[in-house]
């Protein structure tokens, strides 16, 4: 038995030692800028190859991609990927740091030496008018057409003589999938590296003057480029059906339906053996270490901490395979245009279905995935309310108390009453999140909708390495970014349950005597009028680790030995000690449930400030007392 | 059965004739034309969350220009909302209230927009 932490590249040592060599010669900075869907990605991972490192820019929720690369006369360049823009009139979060970098006014960011401007060579009309416009700055630059397989096999001819005249620049081929003109592209940027900086004359451009560019952008175009004679239709072929009002609809329908189910079932299978893997580590210390508070640290905390963190590694790397594959692919706008107007209605933009839908899984990897969001009020909306979707780790606490309390009957001849319970807990869920987001985007973003105007890209079949490092990187990121802020916190509570230990003669179980307890015993007449006993509350405080983990601690306090399973003793116990009045309101109670101290620290990443995971807990606290508060109240109302 | 284009309080609804002037927002599936305004105030019934100019410039910088062709493709399920337009040899996707702000002088009309 191994413990594999996907830290195993060479990778990040090899960037700090290759940072220390290449200060000392100063490398030349280079940074990459382009359109969005233009290869940019894959030619930074062609450039670059391992040696990359992914960070965030200070104080910004913005990914800093930078690697290293070597140029064929052996210096080394340090390569900055920039976030897709159309302009340098920046819109979003991302686009302000593609604009400052540019301009060389981002604090903490050394500006560039030479600018890369990635093109699609399928795609000239948008970059050309971009490239006008980066040439304003003043900095050297190489143009690099990227695609160009796909752009001679489609039969453009290009005049890369011609086009290098007219906008002053060196205008290198490359394919970036292939590895294709990395050589020439280097040198090109070593090459224009020496030129004199002109003074950066940027301002925003007017809508005057944007019209004025494109007119240039357009002659320089007809000049240089002849399109095929024989267009490309298979981007159009396949979106009269893909985009088609109800068999495109249909289509999107049976792709999330089995993404969703990859998340939840392909993911299983690693999830337990993770699990069990660290269950026999913990045995195995167990067995070796003395009792004792160093013991129970590193079984219950430490060692079940990082567990927790490493189980949800496979569900994110599965999610973002998908969206992955999904963008490069040219489908995630399609399925964006399609679910606009559904997810419009609720304040949503039409991206954030996908994180949503995967929040079904766990909302871990659904925060993740609202980085497919551009505009940050959107993505904030979306990762409030993903936490709403019933995850899988309530499912447990649902089972529990539903075997416990709802008879198991049919009813109406064909559904079984427990199934119905847990379909409406699912479907209070969807709604309560859609309401959420229409109440925040009504109250809070009165007015600030953003306008959906997308490409929709041609089709593209995605390179199988470009989709494997961008996995990679994910749960890499997850691991080092939210591992150690959720790690922290699974300690936090750790601590909370175990500490103090039980008096020596102690009857009862020990969280009983630990700060949980005394919290649970604290909070109970608070919880009381929602009809919450003291070993809910006590149950409750472990519960923050994962939910699921009430189940078990439910077991604990009522001093239940295998009372894990649903259908096991605990559901008798349970029976006999709630009313169904209380079991009601437990089970409100998760419909929003906010104890979960890994999404908390997600969110913390994901937003970079503390602001956002307090707002989150708080309104799902709120939610979650008034839900279980009515529920309790109604069901006695009716002799529950 | 496609409405050539769509009906709305101010417009009244009519096959649009070659050469007519028609608010790229209020056009059904299979329509052709030419951009021949971009940020027309006056022709959007539909309040948009952008100033005027900025929107315009929007629609500037992701290719929305005098003179470029464009054709509806796609129009979403719900409401026939957003639309999926070609513009000259790319596509855009955009919502009909941001679409209203693109005057377009009808060239024709193709039953069908397959290619």
């Amino acid at each position: 038995m191994s413990l594999q932490v996907p830290e195993a590249q060479p990778s990040v040592a090899d960037i700090a030692n290759d940072t220390a060599a290449t200060q000392r010669t100063a490398a030349l900075r280079v940074a990459l800028i382009g359109n969005p869907n233009c290869g940019k990605t894959a030619l930074f991972n062609a450039l670059t190859g391992a040696r990359q490192k992914v960070a965030n820019y200070a104080g910004v929720t913005v990914e800093r991609k930078e690697g290293l690369a070597q140029s064929p006369s052996g210096a080394m360049l340090r390569v900055l990927d920039l976030p897709g823009t159309y302009s340098l009139r920046a819109r979003s979060p991302d686009e302000v740091v593609t604009r400052d970098v540019a301009l060389g006014r981002l604090e903490g960011e050394t500006p560039p030496d030479v600018m890369i401007c990635v093109a699609d060579a399928t795609n000239l009309r948008l970059v050309l008018r971009l490239v006008l416009e980066l040439k304003q700055i003043g900095r050297p630059m190489v143009l690099a057409m990227n695609m160009y397989d796909i752009a001679e096999r489609q039969g453009w001819s290009i005049d890369l003589a011609r086009l290098s005249q007219e906008l002053a620049m060196p205008v290198v081929t490359t394919v970036a999938t292939r590895r294709r003109g990395m050589d020439k592209l280097l040198a090109a940027v070593e090459s224009v590296s020496g030129a004199a900086h002109e003074s950066p004359a940027w301002r925003e451009p007017s809508a005057a003057e944007l019209r004025a560019a494109h007119a240039e952008a357009e002659r320089i175009r007809k000049t240089c480029i002849r399109p095929p004679s024989h267009p490309d239709t298979l981007t159009g072929r396949l979106d009269s059906v893909l985009l088609h009002p109800v068999v495109g609809v249909a289509i999107l329908l049976a792709v999330l339906f089995f993404m969703f189910q990859a998340v939840f079932s392909w993911a299983q299978p690693p999830m337990d053996l993770i699990k069990s893997a660290f269950d026999h580590l913990s045995t195995l210390i167990t067995q070796v270490m003395p009792d004792g508070v160093l013991r129970s640290l590193i079984c219950d905390g430490i060692i079940s901490g990082v567990g927790s963190v490493l189980v949800f590694v496979p569900q994110i790397m599965i999610l973002f395979l998908f969206i992955i594959l999904l963008e490069d692919s040219g489908y995630m706008a399609r399925a964006a245009f399609l679910m606009d107007k559904i997810m419009g209605g609720a304040g949503l933009h039409g991206r954030a279905f996908i994180p949503l839908l995967s929040s079904f899984a766990c909302a871990i990897p659904g925060i993740m995935g609202a980085r497919v969001i551009d505009n940050k009020r959107d993505r904030l909306t979306t990762i409030l309310v993903a936490p709403l979707m019933t995850c899988s780790a309530r499912i447990p606490v649902y089972t529990l108390i539903i075997s416990a309390f709802v008879p198991n009957r049919a009813v109406w001849g064909f559904a079984s009453l427990q199934g119905l319970v847990m379909f409406g807990l699912y479907a209070t869920g969807i709604l309560s999140a859609l309401a959420v987001g229409f109440v925040v985007r009504k109250i809070f973003w009165r007015g600030a909708a953003e306008p959906f105007l997308m490409e929709l890209p041609a089709y593209k079949r995605p390179d199988a390495k470009n989709v494997a490092m961008g996995v990679l990187t994910r749960g890499k990121i997850f691991v080092k970014r939210a591992g150690t802020v959720i790690l922290a916190m699974m300690i936090v509570v750790w601590f909370l349950s175990s500490v103090p230990g039980p008096p020596p003669g102690a009857t009862e179980p020990a969280i009983n005597y630990s700060f949980a307890g005394m919290i649970g015993h604290g909070l109970e007449p608070l919880l009381r009028p929602i009809g919450f006993t003291w070993q809910i509350a006590v149950a409750l405080i472990p519960g923050m680790a994962a939910r699921e983990v009430a189940v078990a601690a439910l077991g604990t306090v009522y001093a239940v030995s295998g009372g894990e399973g649903a259908t096991g003793p605990l559901a008798g116990v349970l029976h006999a000690h709630w009313s169904l009045a209380t079991a009601m309101a437990l089970l409100a109670w998760y419909v929003f449930a906010p104890q979960c101290a890994a999404t908390l620290g997600v969110i913390k990443r994901e937003t970079n400030s503390w602001t956002w995971p307090l707002v989150t807990f708080v309104y799902m606290l709120v939610l979650a007392y008034a839900a279980a508060f009515a529920t309790y109240h109604i069901a006695q109302a009716f002799g529950a | 059965m496609h409405a050539l284009v769509r009906s709305s309080p101010k417009l009244k609804t009519s096959i649009p004739q070659a050469g007519a002037l028609v608010p790229l927002g209020h056009g059904g599936k299979g329509l052709r034309g030419v951009v021949v305004q971009v940020g027309a105030a006056s022709a959007s019934h539909l309040p948009t969350a952008l100033a005027q100019g900025e929107l315009e410039r929007r629609l500037l910088e992701i290719g929305f220009v005098e003179g470029a062709e464009v054709e509806i493709l796609h129009e979403g399920m719900i409401g026939r909302d957003p639309i999926g337009v070609r513009l000259d040899d790319m596509r855009v996707a955009l919502r009909r209230r941001e679409a209203d702000s693109v005057l377009v002088r009808v060239q024709g009309v193709i039953a069908e927009a397959a290619e």
